[in-house]
């Protein structure tokens, strides 16, 4: 296995004063896809937000790129690489396409190039340009939100189950966009459609009741029914 | 279907909805008015003088509608600026008592500018250090935001009564600005003129700087998820003591104004408007400065033709415009879009 990009070691967070995530231990190796599994209300969303800062950690280690990041704010990790698709997408409905994009680019204007080629991906992307964000389907915010994400190069994108209310069609072009995504970045995807996650995944975790319950190959996975149904027999049921 | 380009089903081009029915209504209710009031001149009279007052109550609440639009922050002590704008402007203006009296447009616009600019500094500088004390402290908590900057209100009224006095103050307007222009026998403020020319401009103003300047382009996505402009890299907190600051140094402006329209001045000057600014807030839809405005106009003409119909029920009335906009759109007349 590669290099680990992000490790968790025993990472407990609470929300309020619900004890969410119980001792997440994670690793995300640099480059690849790590698909993140688990049934509705296992703590993949916390997860992602702890990794974000968005939810601190009351106890355990978060390591990013060799830096501790488990106390750091929001907006420093975000400027350490890490960029976040949330679940709910959080367009800026009142702000135009090109704006949400102006914004994601800190660096300064979005750079045509990679613009192109995210519009390879996503061509509703440049066909909307000028609309507020507001106007568009649930599809094209989830793209806008992944273009976001990936208008300039950041270490590890963190994306929360893309697919969710999506048509197939546009499932399977998302396929497209994240193979060729992985190339350029690591990602850690959350993500409840199983079909999706494994023709894409390289490594997987599933999680349980916050905590990380089988880490391993998604292929490993993939070709063992046995353990697909013990771990995931709930989620599948749920969504298949 | 499963191999159909993906994302043909989805590309109808998007409608854009205009949304002008909220401007109708001001031209509805001065429509409305004319019939009631009876008498050409007197509704001109009445109607340029609630757009002045709009245009004063705008430039007050417009920063106050954006503090809470993004940070979620009830700001109650937003009445201390007012105030101390006011007192800071009239402090300016005594010694400069040579200059406004003088028979000199320049010399007086120039005195009132000093003033402004003095007022609109001192109560931005002072909206950080409130910012600071007070309000940071209780981030994320309505009730004791609405207590403690509530108590800073207070506290702003009483240490203007121990440096400036208990009293109530003349507020002179400069000779340039006394008087009206005459048209027939309708007659024309020129310090209502002033006023509309002064709020139309922070409203220009503030339209260029949220739509074509990146900072406003944070600001309004700010508004409406602030969450999210922080996992993009942003620290939001930054962008809002700045917001803040503005709003503040607004609001300072706004109290010049509004002690010159009365041309009086009283420590409670700030805290007796703000039901007034809390309407427009409300009734524009809470972070919304396009809103705001509106509201501002709307709130200022019911409160001016109210008061000529039946001043009994003036304030009443602004609540039960409140309520009828509510009814109709319960996020107020231009709601943001929130998480
Ligand atoms: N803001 C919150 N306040 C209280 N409890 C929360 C909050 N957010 C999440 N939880 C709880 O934490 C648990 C984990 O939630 P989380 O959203 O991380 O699950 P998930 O694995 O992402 O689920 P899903 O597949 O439904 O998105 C759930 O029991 C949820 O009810
Ligand atoms: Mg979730």
């Amino acid at each position: 296995m590669a290099e680990a990009l992000l490790t968790l070691e025993g990472v407990h967070t609470h929300i309020g004063e619900y004890h969410i995530l119980q001792g997440v231990d994670l690793v995300v190796p640099r480059g690849g896809i790590t698909v993140l599994l688990g049934r509705n209300g296992a703590g993949k969303t916390t997860t992602l937000r702890t990794i974000m800062g968005l939810w601190k950690p009351s106890r355990g280690t978060v390591t990013f790129d060799g830096r501790a990041i488990g106390g750091t704010d929001t907006p420093t990790i975000a400027q350490g690489g890490i960029a976040y698709v949330p679940e709910t997408m959080a367009v800026f409905a009142d702000l135009t396409v090109e704006e949400n994009m102006i914004l994601a680019a800190r660096q300064g204007p979005p750079d045509p190039a990679r613009l192109d080629w995210i519009f390879g991906f996503f061509p509703a992307m440049k066909k909307f340009w000028q609309y507020p964000a507001g106007v568009l389907s649930g599809g094209q915010k989830q793209m806008l939100a992944i273009s976001r994400a990936i208008i300039e190069k950041r270490t590890l994108i963190l994306i929360d189950e893309p697919t969710k209310g999506l048509a197939p069609a546009i499932i399977e072009s998302m396929i497209g966009a994240f193979a060729e995504l992985k190339r350029d970045t690591t990602i850690l995807l959350v993500e409840q459609n199983f079909r999706f996650a494994a023709s894409l995944g390289d490594q997987v975790a599933v999680m349980d009741d916050g905590r990380v319950v089988h880490r391993g190959t998604m292929a490993g996975l993939s070709g063992d029914e046995t353990l697909q149904t013990r771990l995931l027999g709930l989620s599948l049921d749920a969504h298949q | 279907m499963t191999s159909a380009p993906a994302t043909t089903a989805s590309d109808a081009i998007p409608k854009v909805r205009l949304d002008l029915l909220p401007i109708l209504l001001p031209v509805a209710i001065a429509a409305v008015a004319y019939p009631l009031v009876g008498n050409l001149t007197t509704w001109l009279t009445l109607t340029i003088a609630a757009l002045a007052m709009g245009m004063m109550i705008f430039v007050i609440a417009s920063g106050l509608t954006l503090v809470f639009g993004l940070m979620d922050v009830l700001n109650f002590g937003h009445g201390a600026f007012i105030a101390i704008g006011a007192y800071l402007a009239m402090t300016v203006l005594i010694p400069l008592s040579g200059w406004t009296q003088a028979d000199s447009l320049a010399l007086n616009l120039l005195a009132l500018l000093l003033a402004v600019v003095v007022a609109a500094i001192g109560t931005g500088l002072l909206g950080w250090a409130f910012e600071r004390v007070i309000v940071k402290p209780v981030y994320g908590q309505h009730l004791k935001q609405i207590l403690v900057t509530m108590g800073g209100l207070i506290v702003a009224e009483q240490l203007i009564h121990v440096i400036w006095g208990g009293d109530q103050k003349p507020m002179t307007l400069p000779t340039a600005l006394r008087g009206a222009f005459t048209i027939g026998d309708f007659a024309l403020e020129k310090f209502r003129l002033l006023a509309v020319a002064v709020g139309l401009a922070v409203f220009a103003g503030m339209m260029i700087v949220l739509n074509r300047t990146r900072l406003g382009l944070l600001i309004r996505a700010g508004v409406e998820n602030s969450e999210m402009v922080e996992a993009l890299g942003y620290r939001i907190r930054r962008l809002f003591v700045g917001v803040f600051m503005a709003g503040s140094a607004l609001a300072g402006l706004g109290g010049v104004l509004w002690a010159l329209y009365r041309e009086t001045l009283t420590a409670s000057i700030g805290g007796d408007v703000m039901v007034l600014v809390f309407i427009v807030i409300i009734v524009g839809g809470l972070g919304s400065v396009g809103g705001c405005f509106l509201g501002a106009i709307l709130v200022a003409m019911t409160a001016n033709y109210v008061a000529f119909l039946a001043p009994k029920v003036a304030l009443a009335s602004n609540i039960l415009l409140m309520v009828a906009v509510l009814m109709w759109r319960p996020q107020g007349l231009y709601p943001v879009a929130k998480r």
